[in-house]
């Protein structure tokens, strides 16, 4: 145990482990804050889409050889966001066809691009780390951390302004829409925050593994909690606390840093599935 | 003055129309029901009268100081909700959101008057338990809570008693009744049940084939009406 705490004190020296840590904790919290709404809604499908859009986008940022790809993939993916919305909600070609087509489109040509211009010698290494995550977030340049750290405010405060719209669109839209609220408008900045959301969970765990990031802590809050509040602050909790843990585990295991914390978050949605199992039979 | 003006409406999806050449007309007070088979367009007209589908044809008009926001809802029951989790007070106190444009938070007084729709619907001792855990008479009765902190001058009811059994049924029916007896709410309410219709409606609105739209005696009077009766029964025992 000794051994392990003086471990993690030297980790905690390297200022890329603080930042990890810091980042990992702030991104967590934002993604798991539209789980429910993302279950629950055809969202899911648009968050699953986002990633793959992002995907294409950071491989186009790579082959033009761009420093800070962050900004680039935030604009790309926001904008993407919008089209999936506007192509869900009132054409011809299904919702759901549509948002397939865009998000795999993106990820064909993002590593077609990659593969034809990338100077890069570790081409497989590239794709995988950008599709899992592997070691991005302990890599991050300072202004990332910032922009992350900023971008991580701006979406937890969105959240709590909007908290009581969010939980009204989502739960019934057409009651919101039939009283007065402007469910478009709404819609769109769900899906705006989503955009912005994915990019920031693909620092921590890669685009194939935001939808664990941002589905699992809802679930598992869902089985405990009956209460919409109560499911948002124990997924933001939750969510929390198995990045912190995916994160140490991982700098003490050498262990990618993606897969380790959605594994914790397995491991955690069966713990509360069986929490949930046992209150039931107790009662 | 007229609430609700229908004017040659033609309603349906895609410029496919479902139901065409509606016309009718709801003071307030009157509490109407729509009837017709399944599949015939009655939710689709009621969507079109709240603006989530817009019309094919005609016109819808509003008056007597009816905004267009000002219309409560209580949807036909969706699937989709079933495994929310959210408190019966979270749900109600939602109905507030109309009024409530870019503010945040609920004010004190949205808060009282979702305690006292709640308290009217008779679900007060409910508020802090999950929807998804109560009988389904209690989340119609969650989901008129809601509507009436939306508005207090016309509801817009869908099916709200189908899948009841015959006493949450008749709560129910009582309930809305008592609304438009003693608030003066405007009702239009989608149901199969003719007794019902007959015993509480001012008017119908009878859709399909042909369109009928007359007071209760009158409907008593056309074939439509002593068809739609004699094959369906009452079905509330
Ligand atoms: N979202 C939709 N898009 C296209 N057609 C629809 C949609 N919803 C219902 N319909 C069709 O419109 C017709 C009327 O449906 P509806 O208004 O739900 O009937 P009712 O409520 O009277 O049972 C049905 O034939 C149905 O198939
Ligand atoms: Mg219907």
């Amino acid at each position: 145990m000794n051994a392990i705490l003086e471990k993690l004190a030297l980790y905690w020296s390297y200022p890329f482990v603080r930042y990890a840590l810091t980042v990992g904790v702030l991104i967590s919290l934002c993604s798991s804050l539209l789980g429910v709404t993302l279950v629950l809604k055809r969202f899911s499908f648009i968050g699953d889409g986002l990633s793959h859009v992002a995907f294409g986008a950071i491989a186009i940022a790579s082959v033009l050889d761009i420093a800070n790809e962050m900004p680039l993939v935030m604009i790309v993916t926001i904008l993407s966001a919008i089209l999936l919305l506007r192509t869900g909600q009132n054409t011809k070609i299904k919702g759901d066809a549509a948002i397939a087509m865009i998000s795999v489109g993106a990820m064909a040509v993002g590593y077609l691009l990659m593969n034809l211009f990338s100077t890069s010698t570790n081409l497989a290494g590239d794709v995988c780390s950008t599709l899992f995550g592997s070691t991005s977030i302990l890599t991050l340049s300072q202004t990332e951390v910032w922009l992350c750290i900023g971008m991580s405010f701006l979406v937890a405060a969105i959240f709590v302004l909007f908290y009581n719209k969010i939980f009204a669109v989502t739960f019934d839209e057409d009651f919101a829409k039939a009283s007065g609220t402007k469910t478009g408008a709404y819609n769109l900045l769900i899906a705006v925050v989503i955009a912005i959301i994915i990019v920031l969970a693909m620092n921590l765990v890669g685009s194939l593994l935001i939808s664990a990031l941002v589905i699992f802590p809802a679930l598992s809050a869902m089985q405990m909690f009956k209460s919409f509040r109560g499911v948002t602050l124990c997924a933001a909790i939750l969510s929390v606390f198995c990045s912190l843990l995916g994160l140490l585990i991982s700098i003490l295991a050498g262990t990618p840093v993606g897969s380790t914390i959605v594994v914790v978050q397995i491991v955690v949605f069966f713990l509360s599935w069986l929490t949930a199992m046992i209150l039931k039979i107790i009662r | 003055m007229a609430q609700l003006i229908c004017q040659n409406l033609s309603v349906g999806y895609d410029s496919q129309t479902v139901l065409q050449d509606i016309n009718f007309t709801v003071n307030p007070g009157d509490y109407l029901y729509i009837m017709g088979e399944n599949g015939s367009g009655k939710s689709t007209l009621m969507k079109t009268i709240l603006g989530l589908i817009p019309p094919i044809g005609g016109k819808i008009q509003t008056g007597d100081g009816l905004r267009g926001n000002e219309i409560g809802y209580l949807p036909q029951q969706t699937t989709a909700q079933k495994d929310f989790p959210a408190s019966v007070r979270e749900i109600v106190l939602s109905g507030c959101q109309g009024h409530c444009g870019l503010r945040p938070f609920y004010s004190k007084e949205e808060k009282r008057l979702a305690a006292d729709s709640m308290e009217r619907m008779g679900i007060g001792s409910l508020a802090g338990r999950s929807y998804r855990e109560l009988s389904g008479g209690q989340q119609q009765r969650v989901l008129l809570a809601r509507a009436l902190c939306a508005t207090r001058k016309m509801l817009l009811l869908d099916e709200p008693v189908s899948g009841l059994d015959p006493k949450a049924a008749d709560k129910m029916y009582r309930l809305i009744d008592d609304l438009n007896q003693h608030d003066g709410i405007t009702i239009l309410m989608i149901s199969h049940d003719i007794s019902a219709a007959i015993r509480y409606a001012s008017h119908i609105l009878h859709v399909g084939e042909t369109v009928f739209f007359g007071t209760e005696e009158q409907y008593r009077q056309v074939p439509q009406g002593r068809l739609f009766a004699a094959g369906k029964d009452g079905g509330r025992e």
